[in-house]
């Protein structure tokens, strides 16, 4: 769409209002004209969606043999030599025509309309509209607003039926659950009977709507556009930080809207992303740091609880030395703070017992520096796409978009590989089940030639193979396996590792790994030079990851353990013996916004910024590194990571040196290689969309044999799923009331002939064990779902967890 | 007026059995099918264009000349528009309920001329009867081997599915027809780059014609298109059906030659005006072409080009009759009304436009006008064909907005006085409309099904 103009390709000639340009073949005139400083007005026409040529705004008249002729610009492809007026009287006339017929039942509530100040269809009345209206009649009255999904209201009333949304929902989000219905005057945009626009993008079409129709209930009434304060940020509930803007008034975030680029999200967001927000303001945040006293936590002030971390850390440390430390987390905030905690676990605490990943467990050369990483855009060429990883639409969901794309409107070949039903499907050319836990068996399968069509698809020019952990039971060695297999088999295959924590990129980058330090550089290697200057001596043998703490905190031999933004008990499918290692350790330090099911058994917790309080920089999935910026003052007492980490690093009298974030920034691009030259500057004036970090020293993958112990129960026995869910119960859920509801809960989806033969009927009470849990489920019966496996989402609210060995029993509750 | 009958005359000299096979074969049918089959696409093509044969839908587009435009993408299919909801159409309907063999012989015809292997005949919603008889001869022909898997012992392969409408006067169009067709909305599709010879039904290459003129062609097959050229009247080539309707003695469906004058059609062929009453004006070529009035049309040759020299069009020859009594500004609402209650509701201009139209007729009519409403019209219609000419010039995508304009130019042209004196008396001058008695003129020589 906005690529520039292609230079084997010879540009047309095209005069627009007398002014002379050359424009791209294929490119619609409206847009034409836009490039080149001539604005035509439209409603339905949308950059990144099909013209329709619907509102008829944007005529304008094109020279012919037959004289002037008018006609939509959105729909009409320039061509060598055309002539245009977007201004004559004719033009004039018919664009003040559509004005007053828009306006002839359009609602004159703009003083109370949320969009009122930032609407299109107010700013082209004043511009291109006649002025005035002669209509007399009785305009159209419908019911106002009604809800169509639990956050997007509709007033069918000021609707002018440019079909933005609904075009929305079928040609970007794939779930079309708003259309038109009936005809002519009466022609409405609506939901069909019993089907809630239950859309995991459905804020997406208020953005994009050009009146105030559409409005979002956690924005509706609360400010006037002109009053906000707004910036722009990344979003951070997926890996790839979708661009966006924060708009606050009060020091409160109103609203989050996508803005628009090429790299990353086209402008689209999650609804998790646009109105995931309510957290930061819950009466549940920290805003004074707790100490335990008397087995209470209780608030304390920052020198004391800073001093007790530093007197006992101190004492700790000359017992045991480095390894008696342990930190996990550090994937959701910023790169800054990530390496802060790098430094501070190096230099301060003197351990390699570090990791971010809380459960995905993938190794962390992979994650961070595999081997030809792809870029997003490369989906947008891609012959074959091979997704055998989550459901998108469920853990990345601004990707699924990017995907769906790929395979519904660029022609991309698609490979779904999960064990049960995903959000891709309809899109797959060809979809494969699999048990849960039989990962390996399927790709010897189709190593060994089982599956020739799928095979057939890989061998392709450029193949864009994005891997991760489709399910609790897979062995998480499967992703690199499946990537290295793909790689064997086609010609260029581009690689995008998955992860769930946001900023699980940034933080591997930062050296957030048992063996990996700042820059991707590996922990035996000896880092640079630079580092070496930065950081001085550091402990040189990797550190353990977040399993092997695990057991080392039940065997007492770490006997202190950091959780920065880390709940490894709601956040892990070993939940349950993170609740014993916890209860076990010493003496347990976080750093959070909330007490969670975690940090509840620490011996101190600082309160820290959230999103949108802190200034830094992030690294999404393909490497690429945005700036996040912030409006809003924490609550209380709260602090950046990097300021509280630099105070207990003082008071043990091993500082780490880190005076602001922006000095931070300067030090990562001097000591981590891959970040040379990108400044908070360079990301703020010139590249907004962020720039890649270039990969050195990439690593090679392998397919990893792996004996199959994990191996799926026989066929005859049911198999588990347990897979995350875009809502669930994760601790800024549990804080953001209106999405919490939105997540799943306890349920237990069973195929409709397994749910027979068991005797599960819809959302009938189910018992399901496994050794590591057993709780009541409710039954949702559904054909995505393969006969043999029960897929139960993970970590729902009131949900029991049931880790992840796929074996299970199923039984119905006794009434 | 002593021309032949050509796609008429079976049905006319078997009133009784004309739908059905046995009476089809027994009077020549089907020998044009099989030697289309053995002729050569080019020799087709080339048959139905230098017979001259003009699209039978409104548009009366060369159908040979339509058929070279087919793009070289395969599969390719054939769409027959039986979806006749223009107001006072009724001609297909009589073809399609008492002669479907003669259209199934055309699409065979058609299909071997343009590679295609699968047809539709897409039927208005509202025929039944017609459907039912569509689907016997679909039936019948499947049975004999001339429809289906190597059609009569050929190679060649013909599926052919009837469809019914829903009840949308919009499907007429081609492009909503196909949106129909294809289970979507009925909306026209924009054109560009929706043009069905190139991206048509399922975005493949696609011919839509309608069912008169896909029942013309085993006739130009048998009279070589030589003779059939030798009934044309200036660039009028063929015969040309007439849905005569409205207030005559004998309304129905004539098929006549060109050339004759609109005062032969009314007061001859149709038998004069009811109770000899005086006639004011009529519509010349179905409810979307502006009006004609006797003062200046009643002499005119009935000629696509005399009819478009004089601002209108001969559309599909549907032609509605009105007598003194009736109130041109309530026949002009139940136009504007029909267009309106019509309107796909894609477009501003069409959807916006025509019920503001509708409405301020509607005060007319009751006598709420004013003096601005008479300007207002013209202005608000302006808006949707601008400048109020003929062919119009649409703001919008497809010509249903420019038709519901059609009444309104014509109260401008020839009835401004009826206007005001709606507007300044308060009230409609006219008599209230008389209980009409149901003209059964489309049933003319139907029998019992």
């Amino acid at each position: 769409m906005s690529e520039s103009i292609n230079p084997t390709v010879e540009p047309l000639h095209v005069i627009v209002d007398g002014q002379e340009f050359e424009v791209a073949p294929g490119e619609m005139l409206i847009k034409a004209a836009q490039d080149n400083g001539t604005y035509i007005p439209r409603f339905c026409w949308h950059e990144r969606m099909k013209p329709v040529g619907m509102c008829r705004m944007c005529l304008v008249e094109v020279d012919s043999p037959r004289g002037p002729m008018l006609v939509p610009s959105c729909t009409t492809p320039v061509a060598e030599a055309m002539v245009v007026d977007t201004a004559s009287p004719t033009v004039k006339k018919a664009q003040e025509a559509v004005l007053e017929f828009l306006l002839a039942n359009h609602p004159l509530d703009c003083p109370v309309c949320d969009k009122g100040g930032e609407c299109p269809l107010q700013d082209q009345a004043l511009s291109h509209g006649p002025g005035d209206s002669r209509f007399v009649e009785i305009k159209r009255h419908y019911e106002k607003p009604i809800p169509i999904s639990d956050l997007v209201l509709l007033d069918r009333e000021r609707c002018i039926l440019c079909a933005r949304c609904t075009r929305f929902s079928e040609e970007i989000s794939g779930d079309p659950l708003i259309e038109f219905q009936d005809r002519g005057n009466g022609t409405e945009v609506n939901t069909f009977p019993d089907l809630p626009f239950s859309s995991y993008f459905s804020g997406n079409t208020v953005q994009i709507c050009p009146v105030g129709a559409l409005t979002a209930k956690p924005y509706r009434f609360r400010a006037r556009p002109w009053d906000l304060t707004m910036v722009e940020s990344s979003g951070m509930f997926d890996t790839v930080h979708p661009r966006i803007s924060i708009h606050a008034s009060q020091n409160q975030i109103l609203r989050i809207v996508g803005v628009d680029n090429d790299a990353t999200n086209h402008g689209w967001l999650s609804d998790k992303d646009r109105f995931g927000f309510e957290y930061l303001r819950s009466e549940q945040r920290l805003t004074l740091p707790l100490v335990r006293r008397g087995g209470e936590l209780v608030e304390t002030t920052w020198s004391e609880a800073l001093d007790m971390v530093a007197n006992r850390v101190d004492l700790i440390s000359d017992e045991d030395g480095g390894s008696a430390f342990a930190v996990i987390g550090g994937a959701h905030g910023t790169n800054e703070d990530a390496y802060a905690l790098s430094k501070f676990a190096r230099v301060s605490l003197r351990t390699n017992n570090i990791d971010c990943r809380v459960d995905d467990a993938m190794a962390p050369h992979f994650l961070a520096a595999t081997v030809d990483r792809a870029l997003i855009s490369d989906l947008d060429t891609a012959d074959t796409i091979v997704v055998w990883g989550p459901d998108l639409k469920e853990e990345n969901p601004t990707l699924y978009l990017r995907v769906r794309r790929a395979a519904q409107e660029l022609g991309a070949d698609l490979v779904v590989i999960h064990p049960r039903g995903t959000g891709l499907d309809d899109r797959a050319t060809r979809k494969l089940n699999y048990r849960p836990g039989g990962g390996f068996a399927l790709l010897d399968d189709i190593a060994s030639g089982k599956h020739p069509d799928v095979t057939a698809l890989l061998v392709a020019d450029r193949v864009v193979v994005i891997v991760g952990r489709a399910s609790a039971a897979d062995d998480p060695r499967l992703a690199e396996s499946v990537a290295a297999y793909v790689r064997s088999k086609a010609g260029s295959v581009r690689i995008l590792p998955l992860a769930r924590r946001a900023n699980t990129f940034g933080a591997l980058d930062m050296g957030l790994a048992p063996d990996l330090l700042p820059g991707r550089v590996h922990l035996g290697a000896i880092g640079c030079a630079n580092l070496a200057a930065s950081w001085g001596d550091i402990p040189t043998t990797p550190g353990k990851s977040t399993a092997e703490i695990l057991e080392a905190l039940e065997q007492g031999e770490v006997r202190c353990l950091f959780l920065v933004g880390a709940d490894p008990v709601n956040d892990s499918t070993r939940g349950p013996g993170w609740v014993e290692a916890l209860e076990a350790a010493e003496y347990v330090v976080a750093i959070d916004l909330f007490v969670n099911d975690s940090n509840r058994v620490a011996d101190v917790i600082f309160p820290a910024l959230g999103f949108a309080e802190k200034e830094g920089t992030v690294t999404n999935l393909e490497g690429r590194v945005q700036k996040a910026n912030a409006l809003l003052p924490g609550p209380g007492q709260s602090r950046v990571d990097w300021s509280i980490l630099s105070d207990i690093a003082t008071r043990m009298g091993r500082p780490i040196g880190l005076e602001s974030a922006e000095i931070i920034a300067k030090e990562i691009a001097e000591v981590s290689p891959a970040y040379e030259g990108v400044t908070w500057d360079l990301l703020e004036w010139e590249k907004h969309d962020g720039v890649v970090v270039p990969i050195s020293g990439a690593q090679p993958i392998n397919h990893i044999p792996v004996a199959l112990a994990g191996a799926p129960p026989p066929k005859s026995k049911l198999a588990l799923h347990v897979a995350r869910t875009l809502y669930d119960d994760g601790v800024l859920m549990r804080h953001s009331p209106s999405l919490r509801k939105l997540a799943p809960g306890p349920v237990v989806h069973l195929n409709p002939a397994d749910a027979l033969r068991i005797g599960a009927e819809a959302a009938s009470a189910m018992s399901v064990a496994t050794k590591d849990g057993e709780g009541v489920f409710f039954a949702v019966i559904d054909d995505d779902t393969p006969k043999g496996v029960i897929y139960v989402p993970f970590n729902q609210p009131g949900a029991v967890p049931l880790g992840s060995d796929p074996a299970v029993r199923v039984n119905p509750v006794a009434k | 007026m002593s021309a032949p009958l050509i796609v008429t005359r079976r049905m006319m000299e078997r009133p009784s059995d004309s739908h059905t096979i046995d009476a089809y074969e027994e009077t020549g049918g089907y020998v044009q099918a099989r030697r289309a089959l053995g002729m050569t696409r080019d020799e087709l093509v080339e048959t139905v264009k230098s017979s001259g044969l003009l699209g039978r839908g409104g548009a009366a587009f060369s159908a040979g000349l339509k058929w070279s435009f087919l793009a070289p993408a395969r599969p390719s299919y054939l769409v027959v528009n039986g979806d006749e909801s223009e107001p006072g159409t009724f001609k297909d309907r009589q073809l399609l309920e008492r002669d479907p063999h003669q259209m199934l012989e055309g699409i065979i015809i058609t299909a071997v001329a343009n590679e295609v292997h699968h047809a539709f005949v897409y039927i208005r919603g509202e025929y039944p009867k017609p459907a039912r008889r569509v689907q016997a001869a679909v039936s019948d022909a499947y049975s004999k081997g001339y429809l289906g898997k190597g059609i009569f012992g050929t190679d060649f392969d013909l599926e052919v599915v009837v469809h019914l409408g829903g009840g949308a006067y919009i499907c007429g169009e081609e492009t909503a027809l196909i949106n129909s067709l294809e289970g979507k909305r009925g909306e026209p599709r924009i054109k560009p780059p929706y043009f069905p010879a190139a991206k048509g039904l399922y975005m493949m290459p696609t011919i839509v014609n309608n069912v008169e003129t896909v029942s013309n062609l085993a006739h130009i097959l048998e009279m070589g298109s030589d003779e059939y050229t030798k009934l044309a009247h200036q660039t009028d080539t063929g015969t040309f059906m007439f849905s005569v309707s409205g207030h005559v003695k004998k309304p129905g469906n004539y098929e006549l030659p060109h050339g004759i004058t609109w005062r032969e059609l009314i007061y001859d062929v149709a038998g004069g005006m009811r109770d000899d009453n005086e006639l004011k004006a009529w519509i010349p070529g179905g409810a979307s072409a502006p009006w004609f009035v006797p003062e200046h049309h009643l002499d005119l040759e009935i000629t696509k080009d005399a009819t478009a020299a004089a601002g209108s069009m001969l559309g599909s020859g549907a032609v509605i009759v009105m007598d003194h009594t009736t109130c041109t500004v309530r026949a002009a609402e139940r136009l504007v009304r029909f267009f309106a209650h019509e309107s796909c509701g894609q477009c501003t201009p069409c959807r916006e436009g025509t019920t503001w139209l509708e409405m301020i007729l509607q005060r007319i009519e009751d006598g709420q006008g004013r003096d601005v409403d008479l300007p207002l019209l013209l202005d608000v219609s302006d808006g949707i064909s601008v400048g109020l000419g003929w062919p119009p010039r649409m703001t919008t995508i497809c010509p249903l907005g420019p038709s519901a304009v059609s009444p309104i130019i014509a109260l401008r042209n020839y009835f401004q006085d009826e206007v005001m004196e709606h507007v300044r008396g308060g009230a409609c001058p006219l008599p209230p409309v008389a209980q009409q008695q149901v003209i059964a003129g489309s049933r003319q020589g139907g029998g019992a099904e």
